[in-house]
């Protein structure tokens, strides 16, 4: 089982590339939807099966692949927009530092001091590579919905670690943490609603006002 | 037990309530309502405290009881304070506000009560997603531009502390111990948890919860969102979320000082501190913004704070009681100011001149929480400030005491600058006329807290003291 749980992991990571290659909003929102689905199918890969699980990868799949896509999808309709517009770390410098990245994590990883029974699997190189990425995103995109999809591909990033420690995550904090996660991304459509409203784009760079003389 | 369940669940109940009332009017009435019953219930359970919940998740320990006073006391207030408000601004819609007070309130319980460091991180974060749509109430550019600042560095934020929070529970795997994030058991274990992973989850930690406390240099969201807020909710931000923070950071410290890293965390603590007291100290001078500048206070007091906590042993009963007075006076503070802001349709220093003439009480209550909040005796303030800075000279750590009231000293010239003026200068011939004249249902709530920063400068009650003693202990290590 475990030798496809790291080929998903595989699969995130390409995503991550995926992501950080693309202008077309529509595109990276469905790449992080796709990833979130693999995400919820890992837990029934590598922890034994029981009820609370199955309530676990169903909550993830709805919440990571279904809901938050539509409210990030439905976001893009009503501001209206298709593409990002000259990001501040343009799609091919950001695809070669996000492979410098996976890179790094992969070696860093290597020589972190792991749990004799994840030594040799990916959820740590994936994790960390994974983070970087959507900071990346977060840092390097002007459109405010990109860089909500940038925070998403982080905390994916988290929840891949998360994954190792499944015994200390009990379902309610589980649970809890992809309700704060919905209602965040909740709030944080709306709040881009009210950007593209007021500015008439989404530019996040034109949020410069409050600045100190 | 189920006093606890009740006590976080109550507000939420409110929460319900205040969504399915329809008329504007009517609904901010329920904000006082479920605070008296909040303010209540922490009375009975300060007096009660029921032991822990079977499986320890859930206990009001001494640490957590502080947090509660403070939230549950500056609730209070707000919430008086805030149907005096938003009668004044009857045509904006307070569904949104009243509605996430509440939720918030019922975080903020659910951070001090609980015991597992993955339900605090949840609760915690809820207050980060739920002020959001607060410091939106004005619905403008500005607003919309620090809400949106607000959001994105504060979630990143609490999502580099999950992954601390992580490493932490996969220290107690490496090290073969039961995975868990109960903190009386990572406290008992705290020694015997792999050093490399427990370093870097400290680390992760510090930048995470700091961000949220807004320890500089994370503090880059706090101006804006601090100043663009109404007041009321600037006095929660710098007041309740603050000390939630705070108290997330707190219970890391138990850990850390629990294992052999005590001495790193906290030399990182002083570190931070001062830089947060330097960069207030900069910021603060000619400062036109008296709302931004009340955010530089805020970076600064943060930053008392964590030198406090850096310091340890004897600042750390200081750096308690400041959390208190902190969260007092910056509740005068925000109201008084909000007053002003009113009465003169301005913030800038500019136009906002003689508040002492047009809002004489708000005026003198804004001077009065100036003086405390500089740390002028006989004030609360006085009192920590004078226990944090003397217990670094006991310590011989001369350089940090004598930088400390270096600090002080540039900030409270900095603020003077700008707050004499404001509260004392000429008013403005040419200033258009508002509606806005100080009346009791806006001023009683900031004038009953000043009077608690007064009283705390003066006497501290012996159950206090020992309230404080007590968790001052838990701090150093006791259990």
């Amino acid at each position: 089982m475990t030798a496809l749980a790291d080929q998903l992991l595989v699969l995130c990571l390409l995503l991550n590339f995926a992501v950080l290659g693309t202008s077309r909003l529509a595109f990276s929102v469905r790449a992080v939807a796709l990833q979130g689905v693999v995400l919820g199918v890992l837990p029934a890969l590598v922890h034994p099966f029981s009820w609370h699980l199955v309530a676990i990868v169903a909550g993830i799949i709805l919440v990571k692949g279904a809901a938050i896509p539509i409210l990030i999808v439905r976001a893009i309709h009503k501001a209206d927009i298709q593409r990002e517009f000259e990001p501040f770390i343009g799609y091919i410098p950001s695809l070669v530092l996000g492979a410098l990245f996976t890179a790094l994590a992969f070696i860093f990883a290597a020589r972190l001091p792991l749990a004799p029974e994840h030594e040799g699997l990916l959820f740590v190189p994936a994790s960390l590579a994974t983070l970087m990425c959507g900071f990346l995103v977060l840092m390097g995109r002007r459109k405010a919905i990109s860089q909500v999809i940038g925070y998403l591909v982080m905390e994916n990033g988290i929840f891949i670690f998360g994954l190792l420690l499944a015994e200390a995550m009990p379902v309610m904090v589980e649970a809890g943490a992809l309700l704060d996660l919905l209602v965040g991304v909740f709030v944080m459509g709306i709040v881009i609603n009210h950007i593209s409203r007021e500015f008439s784009s989404l530019d996040t760079s034109r949020l410069s006002t409050l600045r100190e003389e | 037990m189920y006093l606890i369940w009740i006590f976080v669940l109550l507000p939420l109940a409110g929460a319900l309530v205040a969504w399915l009332i329809p008329d504007n009017r009517r609904r901010p009435l329920v904000l006082p309502v479920i605070a008296v019953l909040h303010l209540a219930l922490t009375v009975t359970l300060l007096l009660q405290t029921p032991p822990p919940s079977p499986d320890r998740w859930i206990f009001l320990d001494p640490l957590g009881k502080l947090s509660l006073i403070c939230n549950s006391v500056l609730f209070f207030i707000c919430a008086n304070y805030a149907v005096g408000y938003l009668k004044l601004r009857r045509k904006r819609p307070n569904r949104v506000l009243c509605v996430s007070l509440l939720v918030c309130l019922s975080a903020m319980t659910l951070v001090a009560v609980s015991q597992h460091l993955g339900l605090l991180w949840i609760a915690l974060e809820m207050t980060t997603i739920t002020m959001a749509p607060l410091i939106y109430f004005n619905r403008n550019a500005r607003s919309i531009e620090a809400t949106w600042k607000y959001l994105l560095i504060c979630s990143v934020g609490i999502a580099i502390a999950l992954l601390g929070l992580f490493f932490l529970a996969y220290s107690t795997i490496v090290a073969k111990q039961e995975v868990t994030l109960l903190l009386g058991t990572l406290i008992d274990t705290a020694a015997d948890l792999h050093a490399g992973w427990r370093h870097a989850a400290f680390i992760f930690l510090l930048v995470g919860f700091g961000s949220k406390m807004g320890l500089a240099p994370l503090h880059t969201w706090k101006p804006d969102a601090y100043g663009e807020a109404p007041g009321l909710v600037g006095a929660l931000l710098a007041g309740g979320l603050v000390n939630c923070a705070l108290l997330a950071l707190l219970r890391v410290y138990q850990v850390a000082v629990a294992s052999t890293e005590a001495v790193l965390f906290q030399e990182v603590l002083l570190g931070m501190g001062l830089v947060s007291m330097a960069f207030a100290a900069v910021f603060m001078a000619r400062q036109s913004d008296f709302k931004r500048m009340l955010a530089y206070s805020s970076v600064e007091h943060v930053g008392i704070i964590a030198v406090a906590l850096g310091l340890g042993k004897g600042a750390l009963f200081g750096a308690l009681l400041h959390m208190l007075n902190n969260a007092f006076t910056k509740g005068v503070l925000f109201l008084s100011c909000g007053n002003i802001h009113r009465a003169y349709n301005s913030k800038s220093t500019q136009f906002v001149r003689g508040a002492l003439r047009r809002t004489p009480w708000s005026g003198a209550l804004f001077l009065a929480a100036f003086l405390a909040i500089t740390g002028s005796p006989p004030f609360g303030p006085f009192v920590s400030e004078f226990t944090i800075v003397s217990s670094a000279f006991v310590q011989q750590n001369y350089w940090t005491g004598a930088l400390f009231l270096l600090f002080l000293a540039m900030i409270f010239i900095g603020m003077a600058s700008t707050v004499i003026p404001v509260v004392l200068g000429k008013v403005p011939d040419d200033l258009e006329r508002t509606p806005y004249r100080d009346t009791a249902p806006t001023v009683w709530p900031p004038l009953v807290l000043m009077a608690l920063v007064l009283m705390l400068g003066l006497w501290l009650p012996e159950s206090l003291q020992e309230l404080l003693h007590q968790a001052a202990g838990l701090l150093e290590g006791g259990r």
